[in-house]
């Protein structure tokens, strides 16, 4: 049962990515594809969770920690850049 | 492992996606940016949270010991993607993107 769930679950994800992913590539503006970005880490950290899940195996939770962690550096960074110019000051 | 405990943990693992999935939709679909913003911000952090909390049961079950090293995940998903969300939504302010309902450019 939850192997099948993960499917579902991964199918979903996988779905949200393309999504996300489409609106990077179209998103009329640069805050827009920041967003698109954003979105596109956290689903990642999700589907490596997921993939845990089905596989039965701990393995990708470091993977995960690791994208969510840069993911949320990269997004303050993009948006430093868009507001002031500059990253470091 | 017990029926209902993984239906509980397959409960969880299809609600997260199905919130990560939303949020993603309203990204694509929704008019301007500061709605946009709001689909990610608030239905992905759940559905990363749902999906959190159902590895941090299975594995715990699964091994036998608890396991709870999933909410890391959990607590720095929830406290950074508020953060996010404003730095974004000051730039998009900065930049005067135009928002839905508001008459020429501007706010």
């Amino acid at each position: 049962m939850i192997a099948h769930a993960a499917d579902v679950a991964i199918l979903l994800i996988g779905l949200a990515m393309a999504l996300a992913f489409w609106r990077l590539l179209r998103g009329p503006d640069v805050v827009d594809r920041v967003i698109a970005i954003d979105t596109l880490y956290v689903n990642a950290c999700a589907m490596l969770l997921t993939y845990g899940i089905r596989g039965a195996t701990a393995l990708h939770f470091e993977a995960a920690l690791v994208i969510a962690m840069l993911g949320f550096l990269s997004t303050a960074a993009f948006a430093k850049f868009l507001l002031r110019g500059d990253i470091i000051e | 492992m017990t029926t209902l405990i993984e239906a509980v943990v397959a409960l969880l693992v299809v609600t997260g996606g199905l919130f990560s999935f939303l949020g993603s939709l309203g990204l694509a679909r929704l008019p301007d940016v500061f709605m946009r913003l709001h689909g990610p911000s608030k239905a992905t952090t759940l559905g990363i949270g749902c999906v959190a909390l159902a590895s941090m049961i299975f594995f715990t079950v699964h091994e036998g010991a608890p396991s709870v090293h999933e909410l890391l995940i959990i607590v720095f998903v929830f406290m950074t993607t508020p953060v996010s969300a404003h730095l974004v939504a000051k730039a998009a302010l900065h930049r005067r993107l135009p928002a839905r309902g508001s008459r020429g450019e501007g706010r």
